[in-house]
């Protein structure tokens, strides 16, 4: 094992709401959806009608783009429609699961015995290549490149993250297996990080045929874009492919079972939650069937529904689906209650990474925090804050400004392939000035990509 | 609550478009979001924010600002009565210095926040905070006997000329109160220099004592006559003559210490505008060509504006160095530009104000070397750790 990295700049936002560690199997869901908005970039084209029979494993749809790249049904039952959004866009494809499941068999196979070329194929048949994602721009690997290296981060450090130790208990071996996939999918290494401390499931710290990487300190440690950058930064024309770990334990299943089992285990979080835990879940479910009987229900107060952490995820509604990669889901409160001088009077219910409110005295506690945004987008003024939120080797504001203006050839020099919006949430949920600066960074992303293209 | 709740609910259409008052949307959005923050929630990226924004930001500013308005208005009646020889209470002399400078502050603030709502309408964005800290940075940085009209053309001045024209809060170059006090200073320069600092404005039956200067401790060195100096601990408790806020070097650290302990200042400019003056100040001492360069170092940062420029003009985000070695840069220049001008320019007693305003100019250029320094050291990185891996 390699020397221990330790992270000193970050923020681990104490958050309620941590999921006790007990797993449930949730039941079956009404209804099922594939969402082509969890995969940036993507343009579905469909490839099935309405009221089709579809196997867990049928194809859907595929990118547009890249032919290749197909998206399966995650439940064996009917395509029933489509959901489409502004300029007819598609949102979401619905299914509704039959009474029992049925696979497409795509055979079990050793990943060592299979060409890459193989592998690959098997991976885009199955629908599960969109597990493998890639920086720059980090959107679903291109095919045709091959990748440096390949990372995989073994712990969550957002807000109430789940528990990857946990979320790997008993399904050790389809971890290594795939694992063992993706060495076959490049010519160098592939990077497992863990916690220098909290890490202790064999299936990472034992795992085989991998560099592991023990890290320490705050969120976004277990950000995967931080690892590499501590590992094995990208440089300019390189490309890094990432998975994360219930990715790779999908990927495991197929070469081991030859199925495309769409099971992972959702940490259902957040302060809304009256009992938070982990449910066991089919890919795309509608969290309605875990969620109706256990949120709290106040007057006055509207739950918003997140799939994936509080700092990135995606607000969906309470009839919404989990996304395609979330290990999690979190119910926070809405904050549209204005409040008289709020921004004036230091409540104990506020929190904030400045000393002018009381939470530095309180660093115990934890807090209920709303989706209040407190005030309206000014210009940057303050500096020399957001640094102290990346712990990369890399001007936050700086990029973010060359962004705004444009800049690509500044972006490139500020770093820009090295991160991802998620990388930049902490950042913006500092930042006094209400700057979107996620946004920002997938537009820069955006615009470095359509350079290069 | 509820019934101030009810009333901003009840007049907000008149405000709205097709209301009565729509050409004064931003002023009362303004008035609105001063009032309660709104109910407005996140839409994009992160779900939760940081409690902090611009208002409390501004509003701790002003916070860290109350010592040296405090002792500024009482420091403004203690010179007063001392200059005319009457012996009153400590309360007597707060309030006639209270009476002097509140005028100063409304006309700053009023005039300031007309030009600031004017232009949020014009250019429909939300009406900016900063004014908040320069409207009360102005009068602190001019003498008490400054004209009313004066502070406010200086004002508008300084917010169209040194904010609107660049885009307001957050985008402007120089600092908006000194911009301020630089044009006053060139021009109506005899309302900024020599006998100004002191209210002595007779009533009848009132005289000047025997004897009486109201030079401030730099005019009193650039004229070379030493023995005259206040002593240390009247320049370091601030009982002499000079501009409303500046004179009082503990009040400033003060007002330091609630910048720094809440994170809102920059504690990094603080201290290399001081390291910047005292390294200039040691040097001078080594030749020593003349008697003001013989002074102690340590005389010139609680004589004039010094202190007071480090702690609330020079840490100002928006005008200083944004990169973190940058501003160890800008602050070291302004402590160093700063003596100087003080020492061996005998056309200006006081350098603070200019070294701060020149270094504001060349802030975007530090940043531009430091940010090069780092897109070289970035390559460099990657090239190496391209090596450790092949």
């Amino acid at each position: 094992m390699s020397k221990v990295i330790k992270i000193k700049r970050g923020l681990n936002i104490p958050l309620v709401g941590d999921a006790e560690k007990i797993l449930q199997t949730a039941p079956r869901a009404s209804e099922y959806a594939l969402k082509p908005t969890d995969f940036h970039g993507l343009v579905p084209k469909m490839m099935v009608e309405e009221g089709t029979h579809v196997k867990a494993g049928s194809p859907l749809f595929f990118d547009k783009y890249n032919k290749d790249v197909v998206f399966t049904s995650p439940v064996s039952g009917t395509y029933t429609r489509l959901v489409r959004g502004a300029k007819r866009r598609i949102m979401e494809v619905r299914l509704e699961p039959g009474q029992e499941n049925e696979y497409v068999d795509f055979g079990a196979a050793s990943p060592t015995e299979l060409s890459r070329e193989q592998v690959i194929k098997k991976l885009l048949k199955s629908g599960l290549w969109p597990n493998i994602r890639q920086r720059p721009y980090s959107v679903i690997a291109n095919r045709d490149q091959k990748p440096r290296a390949i990372f995989v981060s073994a712990f969550s450090t957002v807000p109430v993250a789940p528990d990857m130790d946990f979320v790997v208990n008993g399904q050790e071996e389809m971890f290594q297996t795939g694992l063992d996939v993706l060495k076959r999918l490049t010519d160098g290494s592939v990077h497992l990080g863990i916690h220098a401390d909290e890490t202790t499931s064999a299936a990472y710290t034992g795992a085989r045929g991998v560099e592991i990487h023990p890290f320490q300190g705050p969120h976004p440690a277990g950000n995967v874009g931080v690892q590499i950058h501590h590992i094995d930064p990208i440089n300019k024309g390189e490309v890094v492919w990432y998975v994360g770990v219930q990715g790779v334990i999908a990927i495991g299943r197929l070469f081991s079972k030859g199925i495309y089992d769409a099971n992972k285990i959702v940490a259902y979080t957040g302060s809304e939650v009256l009992n938070p835990r982990y449910y066991r879940v089919l890919n795309g479910a509608n969290i309605r069937s875990f969620t109706e009987n256990n949120i709290m229900k106040e007057k006055d107060i509207t739950p918003r529904f997140i799939s994936g952490d509080v700092l990135s995820g995606e607000q969906i509604n309470q009839d919404g689906f989990i996304g395609f990669y979330d290990d999690q889901l979190t119910v926070i409160p809405e904050g549209d209650a204005p409040e008289l001088l709020g921004w004036l009077i230091p409540k104990l219910n506020k929190y904030s990474v400045s000393r002018t409110f009381f939470s530095f005295l309180m660093p115990w506690k934890q807090y209920r925090l709303n989706t209040n945004i407190r005030s309206g987008e000014r210009p940057f003024v303050i500096t020399g804050l957001y640094e102290k939120y990346l712990p990369m080797d890399i001007m936050p504001m700086q990029l973010i400004k060359s962004i705004m203006i444009n800049d690509i050839d500044m972006m490139e020099k500020l770093g820009i392939y090295e991160v991802a919006p998620e990388d930049f949430a902490l950042c913006e949920f500092v930042c006094p000035s209400k700057i979107e600066m996620q946004s920002l960074i997938r537009e820069g992303l955006d615009a470095m990509q359509k350079e290069f293209s | 609550m509820k019934a101030i709740h009810k009333l901003i609910e009840k007049t907000r259409p008149h405000f709205e478009k097709g209301g009565r008052f729509e050409k004064l949307h931003r002023t009362f959005e303004a008035f609105d979001t001063f009032l309660a923050v709104k109910g407005d929630v996140t839409k994009k990226g992160s779900h939760i924010r940081d409690a902090m924004e611009m208002k409390r930001t501004m509003f701790h500013v002003v916070i860290a600002m109350i010592p040296v308005l405090l002792f500024g208005m009482w420091n403004v009646g203690y010179q007063h009565y001392a200059a005319i020889g009457l012996e009153v209470d400590l309360l007597d002399q707060f309030v006639f210095g209270l009476l002097k400078v509140l005028p100063l502050i409304v006309v700053s603030y009023a005039s300031g926040l007309v030009v600031e709502f004017i232009f949020a309408s014009i250019r429909d964005h939300e009406v900016n905070e900063g004014f908040l800290v320069s409207g009360l940075l102005i009068p602190l940085i001019i003498p008490v006997t400054t004209p009313l009209w004066m502070v406010a053309v200086a004002t508008v001045f300084a917010v169209i000329i040194g904010k609107e024209v660049f885009g307001g809060t957050g985008m402007n170059v120089l600092n908006p109160a000194l911009l301020a006090r630089a044009f006053l200073f060139f021009a109506y320069p005899s309302y900024l220099s020599g006998e100004v600092w002191i209210y002595t404005e007779l009533q009848q039956g009132q005289q000047l004592v025997d004897g009486f200067s109201g030079a401030t401790p730099l005019a009193v060195l650039s004229t070379g006559d030493i023995q005259n100096l206040p002593s240390v601990l009247e320049m370091f408790l601030g009982t002499i003559p000079g501009s409303i806020g500046e004179t009082s070097t503990v009040a400033v650290l003060l007002g330091a210490l609630v910048l720094i302990a809440t994170g809102v200042g920059s504690l990094r400019i603080m201290i290399s505008v001081v390291v910047g003056g005292l390294f200039t100040g040691f040097l001078f001492n080594l030749f020593a060509a003349n008697p003001y360069m013989e002074i102690p170092p340590y005389y010139h940062l609680i004589m004039g504006g010094f202190a007071f420029g480090a702690v609330y003009m020079a840490t100002d985000p928006v005008t200083a160095s944004q990169t973190g070695t940058g501003k160890y840069i800008f602050g070291f220049m302004i402590g160093a530009i700063t003596l100087l001008i003080r020492v061996l320019n005998p056309a200006y007693p006081e350098g603070m104000m200019l070294a701060i305003l020149l270094m504001n100019v060349f802030a975007p250029l530090i940043d531009h070397y430091v940010v090069q320094a780092h897109i070289k050291k970035r390559l460099k990185r990657l090239k190496h750790a391209r090596v450790e891996v092949t």
